[in-house]
Parts: structure tokens; sequence; C-alpha cells
């Protein structure tokens, strides 16, 4: 089972996947390049019927990265899909909220904690943070506040 | 209906003793929900940024404090994550104890939860019982763990603290005292011709609709999706070792959502004993690797909390703490799905509805009606609860 859906996810994704890494039997980790995240996400959501978990935002000194994390529910894995951005000054991309309803929130919180801008979102407002926070601060950024200064 | 006159009625957003601070703004026209928004952030703690800061032990004691209620899912889920980061994997008899403490905290949040979803609906008895019998459960964690709430049991490689044989008969009679109650509560939801007529149809989730919001736990599988991580994905505990089944019904109204929870708490108790007959094979004392590095590289782990499904994400470079720690609970998609729960729906259905997802029911509690254009008052909190007790009251005389 969980043979086939990695199979049939590697054969639809085809050239769009730039590394592919099965960290352990039920684990698995695919780079691809953020201008293919809404095909990729019609493939894993619609196609496959994947459980959209959730979003992972994380600052890294090269750029920011998101990981989209689809769950297979009748084999028990985790397929984590890598994009990264790397413009740190204007990060967009486009958004998968109109595909998956359910990653509106997680949308726009990873817009408030890390100033990445949804393109086509429908609803791009503060979620977490109250409506009259600061422009251009962002909480989950390196060096705010607590926490590690770089990677 | 643009001439209809709206009017907004606020839930929320703030009270001491919720666990989770949430604000909902119906949108009313006349006795009709029309809308809604929801709004959070009223007690945004920076759990994750925090994390960040913090040896990879600490974090459990952190993420442990996450939800008063269920407050030994994300530990468990967060030890799951570093244990798949390094590959670690624990002692059997560690995993018995894990599942044995994950289940009992299931009884006590679906009882919690059954004792509000009665008093809301006017079933006062259902309540004080429920809550009684809660008790066991609590007695039985203090008995354990020497905590009635934030056990503190989870522990990257094990366990912390072991269930002793001698203390399993103990645990064994609590199972046994506990049957007659849950016979007692399946009797009052199932065969009750009012709570049938308050319940049934109501706020009513297509499993189309569950499938696009992604919602888990008991509100996916009452809309017949059948997903549940202690099957699907039973990482480092004992679910793969005993007998017990996943419950889906198809209707996805609120009787459906009690259903599941009810007949969850029996599979819990199948658990619960299919654990300890385990847990008498194995030797006693070996219960913890004692891990002491984390490597670098990435671990998701995830665990089947009374609401749904927990997930967290950490990444190591291999220092003592983690470079980024994701956190989702299962309400962070479980209470989106409202939005269409209970749109159409009466007010005096709207408490019941929302508190069917097992969100938070406190803030049901701060309710107020207010007049959109004189900005007065109609209705507090208190009030609603007070209306959709009242509607009970009335099918009860009808049906009598």
């Amino acid at each position: 089972m969980n043979e086939n859906t990695i199979n049939l996810i590697k054969e639809k994704l085809g050239s769009k996947i730039k590394k592919f890494v099965e960290y352990n039997p039920k684990r698995f980790y695919i780079d691809i390049l953020p201008s293919d995240v809404v095909s990729a996400a019609k493939i894993l959501f619609v196609e496959l019927q994947l459980r959209f978990i959730i979003a992972t935002g994380i600052d890294r000194p090269d750029g920011l990265e998101i990981l989209y994390h689809f769950s297979d529910d009748k084999s028990g894995s985790v397929i984590s899909v890598r994009v990264l951005i790397a413009d740190k000054e204007k990060p967009e991309i486009e958004t998968i909220s109109k595909i998956v309803k359910g990653a509106e929130w997680i949308e726009r919180e990873m817009w408030e904690l890390l100033g990445i801008n949804f393109r086509g979102h429908p609803n791009l407002k503060h979620l977490l943070l109250r409506d009259d926070w600061p422009e251009k601060n962002y909480p989950l950024r390196q060096g705010q506040g607590e926490g590690r200064k770089n990677v | 209906m643009s001439d209809k006159k709206r009017t907004i009625i606020p839930i929320g957003p703030y009270h001491p003793l919720q666990e989770e601070a949430e604000f909902f703004k119906l949108y009313v026209e006349g006795e009709k929900v029309v809308d809604m928004d929801i709004e959070l952030g009223y007690n945004h703690r920076g759990i994750e940024k925090l994390s960040e800061s913090l040896h990879w032990d600490q974090s459990t004691f952190l993420v442990e404090r996450i939800c008063g209620i269920c407050s030994t899912s994300h530990p468990f889920a967060y030890v799951n994550a570093v244990e798949d980061l390094a590959g670690i994997e624990i002692p059997i008899r560690a995993k018995y104890i894990r599942s044995i403490i994950g289940e009992l905290e299931r009884i006590q949040s679906h009882m919690l939860w059954l004792g509000l979803a009665g008093h809301f609906l006017g079933y006062n008895t259902v309540w004080m019982w429920s809550w009684k019998y809660r008790e066991l459960v609590n007695d039985m964690f203090e008995f354990i763990t020497g905590n009635r709430m934030h056990y503190a049991m989870m522990k990257i490689g094990g366990v912390r603290r072991d269930i002793e044989k001698k203390d399993i008969p103990q645990v064994e009679k609590m199972c046994n005292d506990l049957i007659p109650a849950l016979d007692l509560f399946k009797g009052a939801v199932m065969d009750d011709p009012v709570i049938h007529a308050r319940t049934k149809g109501v706020g009513i989730l297509p499993r189309e609709v569950a499938v696009d919001y992604c919602v888990v736990g008991p509100t996916a599988r009452a809309s017949g999706v059948d997903i549940d991580v202690r099957r699907d994905d039973p990482q480092n505990s004992a679910y793969s070792l005993v007998d017990w089944k996943v419950i889906v019904t198809q209707n996805g109204d609120v009787f459906d959502k009690a259903v599941v929870r009810i007949l969850e708490m029996y599979e819990s108790i199948k658990i619960i004993r299919g654990c300890l007959s385990g847990l008498k094979k194995e030797p006693e004392g070996i219960f913890d690797l004692n891990v002491k590095e984390i490597p670098s590289g990435e671990g998701i782990g995830h665990y089947e909390a009374p609401r749904g499904e927990v997930y967290h994400y950490v990444r190591s470079d291999g220092t003592n703490r983690p470079v980024r720690h994701k956190v989702r609970a299962p309400s962070y998609v479980n209470v989106p799905s409202n939005q269409y729960a209970v749109k159409g729906e009466t007010i005096s259905d709207a408490a019941i509805i929302l508190a069917a997802v097992d969100p938070c029911y406190c803030c049901t509690e701060r309710v107020a009606v207010i007049d959109k254009e004189k900005n007065k008052k109609l209705m507090n909190g208190f009030d609603l609860i007070k209306l959709c007790q009242k509607k009970t009251e009335l099918l009860r005389k009808m049906s009598f």
C-alpha cells in the first residue's frame, strides 16, 4: 500500500521533484520549486486524496522555507513538500487555500509571523496577532526576541 | 437579504477557565444564523518560539502546558517527533504505559465534554453524573502519576514512572467501576427521544466538507472519515499490540459526534485492559532509554488526542535545542468547520453545535446578544444556554 502511494506520487509529480528523501519508511520529504506548489497541491490533495495536515514556515539564512505536510492515512505515512523562497525582502508564493480550504488559517499565520505574502488568498488578515501589529515586524523570523540568532 | 435586520452575536473571547480563547461572531437574521466569523489570538503564548530557546527535555514540559484537558497528547506527539528524528525505538513496557495514560486521558476528556453537552441541552443530571464518574479517572491519574492534571509521564526515550505490578489491580478495578457508568450514559443519549430531537440532523458536517476543511478526530469520524492516528501510524505506542477498533459514524450531526465519543470510551477501556495484561508479562524496571544526544535532522510526530490529531514537527541542528518546533492542535482545523456547520441553524442550537466540535465550552458562557443599531445588550451567555435548555424542556413536554 505504502509503496504504491509513494510510486504514484513520484510518477505524478514527475519532473517537479528536485530532491526526494526517504527519512524512514513512513516519512518522506520532497523538494519542489515555489512555482509548482499549486499544481503539486492539486495532485496530492485532489487526485491522490491525501489529507493536508498543516504547513510549517521556517526562517533560514538562505531564505524562507515552507513545508506542506500531507498525510496518507491508509498507510500512516507523512509526505512533506518543501519549497524555499530565496527572496527574504519580499517573499511571495501562490496560495493553496483555493484547493485546500483547511490551509486558509495557516497561510494567514505564516503571513503575519514570517511575512510571506500568499498571492490570491481570499482573506489575508491577522489571525493570532492583534490588528494594529506594527508592519515589517515578524515574530518568527530569526533574531527576534529570545531564541537563536542564526540557524 | 439587505432589508432584513442582521444582528451580530459575539461569543467569547475570553474567560479565565477556558483552555483556548476564541471569538465567534455569529450573524443572525431573526432566529437563523446566516454567517459566522472566527477570531483567534487572545491567548497566543508563542510556544513555538519559546521552544526554540529550551532544551529538548524542557520542551516536553512546555508543550504539556499547551492544553489542560489533553495535557498528555502534546508531549506524546512531541516525544514521538524527537524519536522519529533520532530513530529511537522505546522499550515495550514504556509503550504500554504511554498508551494507558493516553487512553485514561481520553476518557476523562470525553466525560468532561459529555457533561457540558448535557448541561447545554438542559440535562443537568448527565452533567453531574458524568463529572462524578470523571473523578474516578482523575483519582487514577493521581494514583499512577502523582498528579490529577499535567501528569508529566512522557519523556524522550520512554516514560518517567513505571506502573508496578502491585498497582495493576487498582487500575483494573477502576475500569470495572467505569463500565456501568458508561452504560448509563450510552442509554441516556441513545434511547432518549428528546436528545434525539435536539441533536439529530443538527449542525451537519457532510463528508466532503469535512475532507475539505481537513478536520480530524471525532469531528471527522462522525462525518464518515475513517481516520485515527492510533491505528494509522502507531509510533512509539502499544496501539498495534492490543485489540480495539475505530468508531466511525456517517451522519455528521451533533448526535453522531456524541455517539462516537461515548463508544470511544468503551474502546479506551478495552485498550487499557489489553495494555495492563501486556504489562504483566513484561519485566519491571525497563521503561526508559536515557537518551542524551539528539542528532541533527527533522522529525514528525503525531498522536490522536481526544479532540483529534495533534501534530508536532521538530528540526535539529545537533545542538541541545530545536531549530524549529511546529505545533498544530486539533482545534486549529476543527474550529473553522463550525463556519459551515452553524450556517442555517437557529440560535438556540448554536451553543450545542459550537460545543460539538469540543473546542472550549466556557467561551459560550460569555455570549452577549447585541442589537447592532442601538448597541444595546439583549442577551448574555447564560440566556443563550437557557434558551437552549428551554427548547429541550418544550420538546420534553410535547413528547409526554
